[in-house]
């Protein structure tokens, strides 16, 4: 029965996405404020029916419904209940409904929050919302339906994929999904200005609050997948650029010039086609993404159960959706003209570099992605890319963005009178390279040897300071210190703190794999590491060993660490539990190997500095742009600006 | 002016055929395409299956077509083509030789015994060097081997029986209709 | 390429959806620094041909033992980086590197993240040089909102 009901309501909300994306468009084109108004009940219509598909959902996994397909092949009876509701987005078809069922939230929440936008822009928004709904509702019900009954139903389930039975992994697809589908509301807001024909001068100041949203989640989702993959699948990697994980880090890379282009655009009135089109960009990366994950053309370890129909569907939304987004582009963007000026070293210089560089960057990663369908369709033969491509090409593009944000923080709009600064520069990098590498080098020994070193923790402790330089001076000088300016201070120390932890971790992680035999000792990085043996362990659904390390550091007892090797009891998989301690800066690492006879093992011993920092890291760049979202401005703005309704939109 | 607003649909526009090519050569998986096809195929002297202190090698099997199809008892979808297998050796077209992958010699006899042998014989590789200079990356893989001892075509993946029509019989076919 | 991860679940019994979970733990120690250092090298910069992303080095896949095996082998005989890389390249394709290689065929990739830089140079050059030239006419007063 819930099975069904979960299904109609899926078709039921198919029908109202329709019907939101009709009145969206067609109301405000067609001058019906009937029509314009009537996209908000499609909004909560939407989501209620999604909502129950959902729910019925995660009750048919709750409950054991093994006549669902979907649920037989994700769960079993042996699953603890919190998994069993983290199943629901544990494959392809789930994944889907709760893409949908964030879109439906973002599409409620800009319905309420932005409710005092002009009706006919905000008809816009919610209709071009609604197109995106209603193509993932009929991409999910044509072709991908997790309400798909099992006739006879199964028994037991095959269990969910036990990589998956993990607190962090099981919250890493719902936030990560948040901040993807949270780009698609830039992409209304964008839409609805190139259909509107102009770009009113309060555009970008609307769009800001809910850019820097979805990018605060997009942060977090990728960090939860770092540090996942870290302690749960890497033995101490954490960051493979794996197709996957460039394709979430693609927007975020043009989510970042997004949210700077639209500062210029809100202050100055300039880059508005750029900002335009960066909006369209971003989430074109998100269901460029999505296909990528799912069409099977790439490989990859996170790759769904790959399935070419699937592409062919998928390719079909992005031609409509980009194409189309991307073709009013052409049409609308060379109408938004502006006489502002600004001089060579003002903020808005800065900021196009921040631009230009960061694209760079996201262009970089697509070609190296991408690589092996684009060296296939022109016929080169194959290619392979990995982290030796990546890395080096990642950093030409960052280092210099690195050194110019140090530079650029002091630089006055339009402007500049970075001459006035110059002491405060210098001042501030001889401070930054003493304290930096003095910190780095001091704590940490022996290095890698290599120049990266000194330059990473130079320009990281550079942009702390040179963050710190302007609100130290305010509150020194009693003035306001606005909460996007406190935001913008704390995301920018955000990412020295990450430069910084990526800089110590790349030159000075020491590990060793050893076999051991019981009672063997090994030293790694001034920590010795004694083994004891394995022990058998047993869980809810698994059974397997538990190895004990006594870690020691000069005599004095650090931990006693427990890495596990599970067996899992339904579908015989094997995983591997790192054990790890934090222990004065260093992340200690040890992980099971395996099994070589005689009581001895092979084991992996990892001493890691500052890891955790950089997950740390990008928390604390999420929480600038939360703070950045608080600041008044975005509540004002709305209130002084809404124009009453009935007032018929001027068409370019 | 107008060119360079035009210039981000263009670029999607490319984007979306190299994607469209993509799916639609997905099934090959083009990237991991073998560097052996045109060239001669490797040099094998194994024991054999049935008895171990005779040894097979591939110099016997110059002058006829053949099909090296590598598997192991170990191996589940070995089992799911073994039906396939077995229609290939009824059919006569091609001489089907067998290359047992790191496996126990006891458990493939097993194996074999259980669903039918469809092997002329099985060449046994305990410690995969072969497999690694056939370029094999999993079971199972076959191999189309011309009479010239050239590599032909190789079959990654379960042999269905939609790859014998279109991609193993057609260039079985070629050869006889030239009279090689 | 289905059966692949078929193999990946048989050999290690590691699921579909990922050939991550176990990796494997290299204890090979080769008689000089030297010869460890060019080993451990060699085994990072080479992909396992089945658990397609992972190095050679931490596949617990049968085929990638093997094939350390081989690398391990190679070294001790006295062969060079590039002998055990053409051997690999021989064998499996351009698919087993994770560099790509530094030829014609590949220009287009390394050539990219330079030729976006150069792009973007220019048109960041073009719109600075655009709009200083536009800051005397410009004379509507900045909105001070304290905002940065």
């Amino acid at each position: 029965m819930l099975p069904e009901l979960g299904h109609f309501a899926l078709i039921l909300a198919l029908l109202l996405a329709g019907l939101q994306a009709f009145f969206g468009i067609a109301g405000p084109l067609f001058g019906r404020e009937r029509w314009s108004a009537a996209v908000i009940p499609a909004v909560a219509g939407q989501f209620v029916m999604v909502a129950t598909a959902v729910g019925c959902l995660v009750a048919s996994f709750v409950g054991n419904d093994f006549s669902v397909k979907y649920v037989a092949e994700n769960s079993n009876t042996a699953l603890p209940v919190f998994y069993r509701v983290a199943a629901l987005w544990g494959a392809h078809e789930g994944s889907l409904l709760l893409w949908i069922m964030l879109l439906a939230l973002w599409t409620v929440a800009v319905a309420v929050l932005a409710s005092r936008l002009p009706r006919p822009f905000l008809a816009r928004v919610l209709g071009v919302l609604g197109v995106i709904s209603f193509g993932f509702l009929l991409f999910t019900l044509a072709t991908s339906n997790p309400f798909l009954r099992l006739d006879p139903a199964a028994g037991d389930g095959a269990d969910l994929n036990p990589i998956l039975q993990d607190p962090g992994l099981a919250g890493h697809p719902p936030v990560l999904y948040t901040g993807y589908v949270g780009f698609a509301v830039a992409f209304a807001f964008a839409c609805g200005a190139m259909l509107e024909g102009r770009m009113d001068q309060n555009w970008a100041r609307w769009t800001r609050p809910w850019v820097t949203a979805a990018w605060s989640f997009l942060t977090c989702g990728i960090a939860m997948g770092s540090f996942w993959a870290y302690y749960e699948l890497g033995w101490g990697g954490f960051w493979f650029w794996d197709p996957v994980e460039c394709a979430s880090f693609m927007p975020w890379l043009v989510g970042t010039a997004l949210i700077h282009s639209l500062a210029v655009t809100d202050k100055r009135g300039l880059f508005k086609s750029w900002t335009l089109l960066l909006s369209v960009l971003a989430f074109s990366l998100s269901l460029l993404g999505t296909f990528l994950v799912r069409s099977g053309v790439l490989v990859s370890v996170h790759s769904f159960a790959a399935d070419p129909s699937r592409g062919v569907f998928i390719l079909s939304f992005l031609i409509v959706m980009i194409g189309g987004a991307l073709s009013l582009y052409a049409r609308r963007a060379p109408l938004l003209k502006s006489p502002a000026g600004f001089e060579l070293g003002a903020r808005e210089s800065f900021l196009l570099f921040n631009n230009v560089l960061l694209v760079m960057a996201a262009g970089t990663v697509f070609a190296g992605t991408l690589a092996p369908l684009i060296s296939g369709a022109l016929g080169l033969g194959a290619v392979s890319v990995g982290p030796p491509f990546f890395n080096p090409t990642f950093m030409l593009s960052m280092l210099p963005l690195l050194a110019l944000l140090s530079v650029g923080i002091h630089a006055s709009w339009k402007r500049g009178r970075l001459g006035t600064q110059r002491r405060t520069l210098l001042y501030t990098l001889v401070a930054a390279a003493v304290l930096g590498c003095g910190l780095v080098y001091g704590i940490y020994s022996p290095g890698s040897g290599s120049l990266l070193t000194p330059i990473g923790a130079t320009l990281g402790m550079w942009i702390i300071l040179s963050s710190l330089v302007d609100p130290v001076d305010r509150l020194r000088r009693r003035l306001s210190l606005p909460r996007a300016v406190i935001g913008m201070t704390v995301a920018h120390i955000g990412l020295a703190i990450a430069v910084i932890a990526l800089t110590t971790v790349q030159s000075f992680t020491n590990e060793r794999d050893v076999a051991m035999a019981p009672g063997a000792s090994a030293s790694v990085g001034g920590y010795q590491f004694r083994f004891d043996g394995v022990a058998p362990i047993e869980g809810p659904n698994y059974g397997g060993v538990g190895g004990i390390l006594v870690v020691t550091r000069n005599g004095a007892a650090v931990a006693v660490l427990k890495p596990q090797k599970r067996q899992y009891s339904v579908q015989h998989q094997v995983t591997t539990e790192t054990a790890i301690h934090y222990s004065r800066g260093n992340n200690i690492l040890v992980a099971l190997g395996d099994d070589l006879g005689a009581g001895r093992w092979s084991v992996r011993i990892q001493i890691r500095p500052l890891v955790s920092f950089i997950w740390i890291a990008a928390a604390i760049m999420a929480l600038g742009g939360a703070l950045a979202i608080s600041d008044r401005r975005y509540r004002l703005a709305r209130t002084a600006d809404a124009v009453p309704a009935g007032t018929a939109p001027e068409r370019a | 002016m107008i060119n360079r607003f035009l210039i981000p649909v263009v670029a999607f526009v490319l984007l979306v055929v190299v994607l469209a090519i993509g799916i639609k050569h997905s099934p090959e998986k083009g990237i991991i395409a073998s560097p052996l096809i045109g060239k001669p195929a490797p040099q094998f002297s194994l024991p054999s299956l049935a008895d171990p202190a005779h040894a097979v090698s591939s110099a016997a099997l110059r002058g006829r077509w053949y099909l090296l199809n590598v598997w192991g008892s170990w191996c589940g979808t070995c089992r799911d083509e073994h039906q396939m297998l077995l229609e290939v050796r009824r059919s006569g077209r091609v001489r089907l030789i067998g290359l047992d992958w790191r496996d126990d010699d006891g458990q493939a006899r097993g194996y074999l015994q259980q669903l039918g042998d469809p092997y002329e014989f099985v060449a046994v590789d305990h410690d995969g060097r072969t497999a690694i200079d056939w370029g094999v990356y999993a079971a199972p893989e076959s191999f189309l081997v011309s009479p010239a001892g050239i590599v032909v075509y190789k079959c990654m993946g379960e042999l269905t029986p939609d790859i014998w029509q279109k991609q193993i019989l057609p260039r079985l076919g070629q050869a006889q209709a030239a009279g090689s | 390429m289905r059966h692949a991860p078929a193999i990946c679940l048989a050999a290690a019994g590691l699921a579909l959806a990922s050939a991550g979970t176990v990796r494997a733990v290299d204890t090979t120690q080769m008689p000089t620094p030297e010869l460890q250092a060019r080993y451990e090298g060699l085994t990072h910069e080479l992909r396992c041909v089945q658990c397609q992303d992972e190095a050679l080095a931490d596949s617990p896949a049968g085929v990638a033992a093997d094939l350390r095996r081989e690398v391990r082998e190679m070294l001790l005989a006295g062969k060079s980086d590039d002998d055990v890389r053409s051997f690999m390249l021989a064998r499996y394709g351009d698919f087993v590197l994770f560099r790509p290689r530094f030829v014609l065929k590949n220009v287009w990739l390394w050539a990219a993240p330079e030729v976006l830089l150069v792009v973007g140079a220019l048109v960041a050059w073009r719109v600075v040089r655009k709009r200083a030239r536009l800051v005397s006419a410009d004379t509507e007063p900045l909105p001070d909102d304290g905002s940065n």
